[in-house]
This record gives C-alpha cells, sequence and structure tokens, in this order.
C-alpha cells in the first residue's frame, strides 16, 4: 500500500507519488539521480519536498517498505529484525523533529546508542536529507562506535587508516614497497588490505599469506585484507589460508546484491568460517564491507529509489554482519553519479553519518577520478570535515596514487596532515607499536623519526641499491 | 646560544626517505619524503602535473580534422584500409559536461550521424556485409586517441594486409563524445560483422594517454561488455602498438572463426603477458608455493 505525499505552497499542490518519490525529490542534488530520472525537477519542488518529508512520522517508514518485502530480502532484513523497544523513545517524532531531537543536547551519545536499533536505514537516509553539512558533522561527532580484531578501532580522538599497497601486476616486492612506505608513515592501523589485479584464489592466497608473514614478522597490531569475491575468501578459508578479514562490496537492494553474485545467506557463512579461525585477539569482528552511492543504478537495480537511500540500506545490510570496518568509495564511481567536489562530499558526509547513526564503524574512501570536477583541495575539505566528524578511518596510499585502481585517494601524509590538524590518533595499540618500533617518537603528535628504523633497516641492508629482482 | 627560533643552518629543506631504491619495485609514489609531515614542494608539484595532464585529456577537444588528414593519408599507403574518407559522427550528447553525466546519450548516434552513416553501406550490394568496421572515438582521452590510433592502424594495417583470408573494412568511422557500445549501432547500420572500437580510456594520473579496443562480433544495439572482448592500456609506455596490434589480429580471427565474441571467444595469444613486467613474470614463471610471497620485506636477518 502507497500513500501519495502532497505539500500545498501558496496556490500550488505539490504530489509526490509515494514515500519513495517523495525521498528522491528531497535528496540535495547530485548527477545520478538526475541520471535515474527521480531528481526534483526544479529547486523549488526540492525545497518542498524536504518541507514535506519533514512532516513525515518515523512510524511511517515501517509501514511503507521503499522495496517490496515480498521481493527484497534486504527490505525483509530491515523490518523484521527492527528493535521496537529501542525505536520507544522516537517513535512519536516526524523526520523533522528527528532532526531536533538528534542535535539537541538530549541526545547524549549513551541515549544515540540506546535507540541505535531502532532507526531504519531509511530513516537515517530520511533525516539526512533535511540536514545541513554541518549537522551531519556535529551528530556524526556524538555517535560511539568501536569494533576490534587485533586493535581497536572508533575511540573518540582516533583516526585510523588502511594502507593500500595496490600494484597493478601484484608484484610481491611492489606490494612490499608500498606496505614498507606506509608503515614508515604510520599507516595501517584500521587494516592492510590489498586489491588484487589478479582476481582468483591462488593470487589471493598468495597476497594474504605475504600479510600474514610480514604481520607477523614485525609484531605489527593490525588486520590484513584481500578485496577479492566473498566466495574466493571462503575458498581461500577452506584451502586453510591465513584470512583475517572476509571482504564484499554489498549494495542496498536485494538486485544489486545478486548482481555482485552474493546473498545475505553467502556473508553469513563467510561471517562464520571467518569467526570458526579465532585469529582476532582484542576482538572478533571480522568482515570487511565497501559501499558507495551509485552503485544500486549502476547495476539497474535500484528499484526507482535516490541512490543515497540505496546506500543507507546498504547499512543495513552491513549491520547485520558486526563488520570491523565499512568504507563508502565516495568518489570512485565517477562524475555519473557524483559530479564534482561539492557533490563528492556532500554524499561523504551524508554516508558517514548514516553509518556511524545505524552503529557502524564507518570509513571513507576520500577519492575522485580523473573525470569528475574535483581535485586535491576538494579531497583536503572533506579529508578535514571527516576528521572532525570522528570518522573511523581513510585510506592511506603513496602519494595519493593507486596505480592499479586509476584513481586518486589520500596518501599517507595526507593522513598525517589530519592527525597533527585535528589532534587524532592512531589506534592506541598500533600507536604504541609505532613508538616501539622507533617509527615515530611522539606517535600522539604525529612525529616521525628522520632516518630508517632498525628493525627494517637490516630488510633494506640486503637489497641491491639498484638493479632488478635478485630472488 | 643560538636561538631556537632560527632555522639550523643545517637544514636541508626537506627530509628524505632512504628507501628511495626501493622504486625499482613500483612505480607507486613512495619515498617522497617530506618536510614535517607534509609533500615536499617538488613532489606537490609533480603530482598537480600530472592531474593537470589527466584533466587536459578529459577536457581537451579531439582535433578531428588533423586525424581525418592522418588516416586519409594513411589510407593511401595501405591498399587494405578503405579507400573512403572517414565518417564523423557525433552522439547524443550535445557536450562534454553532457558527455560526462549522461553516458547513456554517449552510447546513442544523433539523427543526422544515423543518415549519414545508412549512406555509407556498400552500394552495389546492399546485402554483403564488410568483414570489419574500425570505429574510433575520443571517450574520455583525446590525448590516447591523437597519440595512439594512428600508430596503432598502421600496424594493424600492416598485419591485415597480409592475412590469407582477406579483410573487407567499412569506412573508419570517428566518434564526437562517444562510448564504447556507440560502435554496435554504427556496425549494425553499416552492415559490418565485426567492430573494432578504438577509445580514449579514463586517464589515470601517471597514464593519461591509455587506448582501449572493444572488438564486438554481429554488432547491434542492446549488447552489453559481456559481448566484447577489451584490450586495454595501449600506449608506448603500455603496451605498445604493434603487440597491441597483434593481439587484436588474433581476436579478429578468432572472433571470425568462431563467430563469436566476448566470455565464448577466450585470448589465448599470450599478449597477456606483454605488458607485465620482468618481476611479475619471474613470479608467475615460479609457482613454487613456499616461495611465493618472498620479498625484501621477509628477508631472513643474517
Amino acid at each position: 500500500m502507497h500513500n501519495t505525499y502532497r505539500y500545498t505552497l501558496g496556490s500550488r499542490t505539490y504530489t509526490f507519488t509515494n514515500l519513495a518519490d517523495l525521498m528522491a525529490r528531497a535528496t540535495p542534488a547530485r548527477s545520478g539521480d538526475r541520471l535515474a530520472g527521480v531528481i526534483a525537477r526544479s529547486a523549488e519542488e526540492r525545497a518542498v519536498a524536504q518541507m514535506a518529508l519533514a512532516e513525515v512520522p518515523l512510524k511511517n517508514f515501517l509501514k511503507e517498505a521503499l522495496v517490496p518485502y515480498e521481493s527484497d530480502e534486504v527490505t525483509r532484513l530491515i523490518l523484521d529484525e527492527h528493535d521496537a523497544s529501542a525505536f520507544a523513545p522516537i517513535a512519536h517524532l516526524t523526520v523533522g523533529d528527528f532532526r531536533n531531537w538528534l542535535l539537541s543536547d538530549h541526545a547524549t551519545p549513551t541515549l544515540l546508542t540506546q535507540v541505535r536499533a531502532g532507526i531504519t536505514p531509511e530513516m537515517a537516509a530520511a533525516v539526512s536529507k533535511l540536514m545541513r553539512n554541518q549537522d551531519l558533522i556535529l551528530v556524526a561527532q556524538k555517535c560511539r562506535v568501536t569494533s576490534a580484531f587485533r586493535n581497536t578501532l572508533g575511540l573518540p580522538g582516533r583516526l585510523s587508516t588502511r594502507l593500500q599497497p595496490n600494484h597493478p601486476t601484484d608484484d610481491m616486492n611492489g606490494i612490499a614497497a608500498s606496505m614498507l612506505d606506509g608503515l614508515l608513515y604510520g599507516s595501517g592501523d584500521a587494516v592492510i588490505g590489498i586489491n588484487p589485479a589478479t582476481d582468483n584464489v591462488p593470487q589471493a592466497i598468495r597476497l594474504m599469506k605475504l600479510m600474514d608473514e610480514v604481520i607477523q614478522r614485525y609484531q605489527i597490531p593490525t588486520q590484513s585484507c584481500v578485496l577479492t569475491h566473498v566466495t574466493n575468501t571462503l575458498e581461500c578459508i577452506e584451502q586453510g589460508a591465513p584470512v583475517d578479514l572476509v571482504f564484499q562490496s554489498i549494495g542496498g537492494t536485494e538486485a544489486t546484491n545478486s548482481s555482485f553474485g552474493f546473498n545475505l545467506a553467502t556473508l553469513a557463512e563467510a561471517q562464520a568460517a571467518a569467526l570458526a579461525l579465532g585469529r582476532g585477539t582484542v576482538g572478533q569482528n571480522v568482515m570487511y564491507f565497501e559501499t558507495g552511492q551509485g552503485s544500486a543504478l549502476s547495476a539497474n537495480a535500484h528499484h526507482g529509489l535516490d541512490q543515497q537511500t540505496c546506500e543507507a540500506r546498504a547499512y543495513g545490510v552491513a549491520r547485520k554482519f558486526d563488520p570491523l570496518l565499512v568504507n563508502t568509495v565516495v568518489g570512485f564511481i565517477g562524475p555519473e553519479y557524483l559530479f564534482d567536489g561539492k557533490e563528492i562530499i556532500r554524499a561523504g558526509l551524508e554516508d558517514h553519518f548514516c553509518g556511524k547513526l545505524l552503529g557502524l564503524p564507518m570509513g571513507c574512501d576520500v577519492c575522485y577520478t580523473n573525470h569528475a570536477e574535483a581535485d586535491q583541495n576538494d579531497m583536503d575539505n572533506l579529508l578535514t570535515l571527516l576528521g572532525v566528524a570522528g570518522c573511523t578511518f581513510v585510506m592511506g596510499i603513496p602519494g595519493s596514487d593507486d596505480i592499479m585502481l586509476n584513481y586518486q585517494t589520500t596518501s599517507f601524509h595526507d593522513a598525517l596532515y589530519a592527525r597533527r590538524a585535528l589532534n587524532l590518533g592512531a589506534a592506541p595499540e598500533f600507536e604504541a607499536w609505532l613508538e616501539q618500533m622507533q617509527i615515530m617518537s611522539d606517535a600522539a603528535g604525529a612525529h616521525l623519526n628522520p632516518g630508517l628504523p632498525p628493525a627494517f633497516a637490516s630488510s633494506l641492508a640486503q637489497l641491491p641499491t639498484r638493479g632488478g629482482n635478485d630472488d | 646560544m643560538t636561538d631556537p627560533s632560527l632555522t639550523p643552518p643545517d637544514w636541508q629543506g626537506t627530509t628524505d626517505n632512504p628507501w628511495q631504491h626501493l622504486r625499482q619495485y613500483t612505480a607507486a609514489r613512495i619515498a617522497l619524503g617530506r618536510t614535517g609531515v607534509s609533500l615536499p614542494t617538488r613532489e606537490l608539484l609533480a603530482f598537480q602535473l600530472a592531474h593537470a595532464q589527466a584533466r587536459d585529456a578529459v577536457h581537451l577537444p579531439l582535433d578531428f580534422t588533423a586525424l581525418t588528414e592522418q588516416l586519409t593519408y594513411l589510407s593511401q599507403h595501405h591498399a587494405v584500409l578503405p579507400a573512403q574518407p572517414p565518417v564523423q559522427v557525433h552522439s547524443q550528447a550535445v557536450d562534454r559536461m553532457t558527455y560526462l553525466q549522461r553516458p547513456d546519450l554517449g552510447r546513442c548516434l544523433d539523427d543526422t550521424s544515423r543518415a549519414l552513416l545508412q549512406q555509407q553501406q556498400q552500394p552495389q550490394q546492399p546485402e554483403q556485409a564488410f568483414d570489419l568496421a574500425p570505429v574510433i572515438a575520443d571517450g574520455l582521452s583525446a590525448k590516447a586517441v591523437a597519440d595512439n590510433a594512428v600508430p596503432f592502424i598502421t600496424e594493424l594495417a600492416q598485419q591485415l594486409a597480409s592475412e590469407k583470408q582477406p579483410w573487407s573494412l567499412a569506412p573508419i568511422t570517428l566518434v564526437e563524445q562517444g562510448r564504447v557500445a556507440i560502435a554496435d549501432d554504427i556496425g549494425d547500420l553499416l552492415n559490418a560483422r565485426i567492430t573494432l572500437m578504438m577509445i580514449g580510456e579514463r586517464p589515470g594520473l601517471s597514464s593519461p594517454d591509455s587506448l582501449g579496443l572493444y572488438l564486438t562480433f554481429a554488432p547491434r544495439p542492446g549488447l552489453t561488455d559481456a559481448s566484447r572482448n577489451c584490450i586495454s592500456n595501449v600506449r608506448p609506455a603500455g603496451l605498445p602498438h604493434a603487440q597491441a596490434a597483434s593481439r587484436a589480429m588474433y581476436l579478429l580471427r578468432e572472433a571470425r572463426r568462431l563467430q563469436l565474441s566476448g566470455v565464448g571467444l577466450k585470448d589465448r595469444s599470450g599478449g597477456a603477458l606483454e605488458s607485465v613486467n620482468a618481476n611479475a613474470l619471474e613470479h608467475k614463471n615460479k609457482p613454487d608455493a613456499d616461495n611465493a610471497t618472498q620479498n625484501f620485506l621477509l628477508n631472513r636477518e643474517d
């Protein structure tokens, strides 16, 4: 059953065919919604849609599924697992009231944690559409989410990094070179995560072993991940590979996930398999998810929803599996979904807010492609804003240039900038390791030691200073 | 006592990283050094230049007049190339900003172009198909096309000419604001058995000039990428023109023999290894599991 929503402004009455339509028209402008044909037809229509959305009771989201319950397992997951008692304190609110409530002094970090399971992804998406960037930052900052495996992520005053040592041919020394560069710049506490150039099971196992051996050799309090398909990782586990985290790209509709080649049962199976390995030392969060606005439309599986609402629903999928990390790869998908720096920055803040509100350890790949209207200054802005908002982690890559995936993301230097400018530290276990290894003299202040730390000097001393691979 | 606020006389400007020799293993921007925790000016400016070149590749328009002249000249020296001049067409994306935001429009011909191509079908025998319709589109890098299309076609023409079974070629189509799938419509209108799309790829920071090749058998509107074979990164510093032409020739021959393209057509030419660097090749030739992760970080301490 679908309600029509109406709003009268002066002599004109605006009509929205259903809640999904209202949500889409209320969304701040972005190219992907224009491509999908769901964007507001005028600036006034957008403002009116936001007014109409502000009047919608939160309870409506429990009655009006945006994607049919019968045909979509993500909808079923969201509605079946909704916690009515957690919802009780906010059950009487409209979307507009909800914004006021979130920003009020009443909504403390403790209370936000308590109501979390009562908030559906669609409620989070709806309220975010009424919020300015500063609102998204301020509320996200109040959300407390920690996760743990070999270290503790998401504590207040911390900003972690995924060390991303990709190489176009998965060359072992090439990957090791970027890993070393990152470690010596204090990167890698969230995860050391490789996007494989050759995506198959034997290659994934090689890369897992490489990272596992390095982590053990240097006793690094972190975890590794090969970003291969969940079914590949399951096979790696069966073959006895050292799997720390299971990776999967996820979307907010069943059809999107089908196009990615998995369903919720696959994720449950993989989570159980990784948990059974018992490799975590301080925690048992074993999943690493990546998302991004536009993936559902790209798979032609968006059901007429706007891309930000689809994205929030992906977080509904993520929170079912207690992830260590969730990463919105915000600028990777290209200008047909997020056109310029302004749209990328807005989307990054929305995603981080919605993820945190729903209780996810939310990080952001602050990134852009060369055909987007964006540059390093836009990334500096988003990185700084996310640092203020309490973002769990960002990427770390040599000189911002991913030579395998051909896009630009945050560098090792960038993360240190954010740590210094905003007085943020790495995960506590990792910070202690950085000092112990003499990589940093004052890790809390992001002070790097000059020269080569002794533990790494011996490995490098055996290398030829020039010439080819001598193994 | 020296004044601590003064810059010390031994200040070198920036702190170098003593692991620069690791650059022999990767093109990644490692060991950049730092000032405080920030990028040294030299590295900052090098990045800005690379980004500027990638941006120009996306936004500077392709010089179609020059390309037409070069292709016309080329056809006078290679009998296998069509004698007719190239046909220039336009997608429904009216300008670059539209093109970037509406990939769907970049995949469709505008009405004028459609009419123009219909006139190009073989006049004497309209039922006889061309074997191959070469298509060149600006795509996301005009630089890739300007630098690599003509050298690649030169190599391909030589190989086509030495084939035992002859190839009849449709006039070369040049597409402004084109995406890969627009070649399906073009091949269909020209009555061609195979299309070979040469298109500027999304420019990387260190590779603003990559040309992509897409081969499609029995082109018609509505096909997906599952129906195509792709050869990527064609440029002097990536997959060189002659090797790209050899791989394309292999795929063309196989597509014609098997009457298909895409997932059912496997590239067994061995060309996939040609753009891979020597280190990776060495590893690929040593599948020994014990040594599979060998790298300098895991050197034994003696």
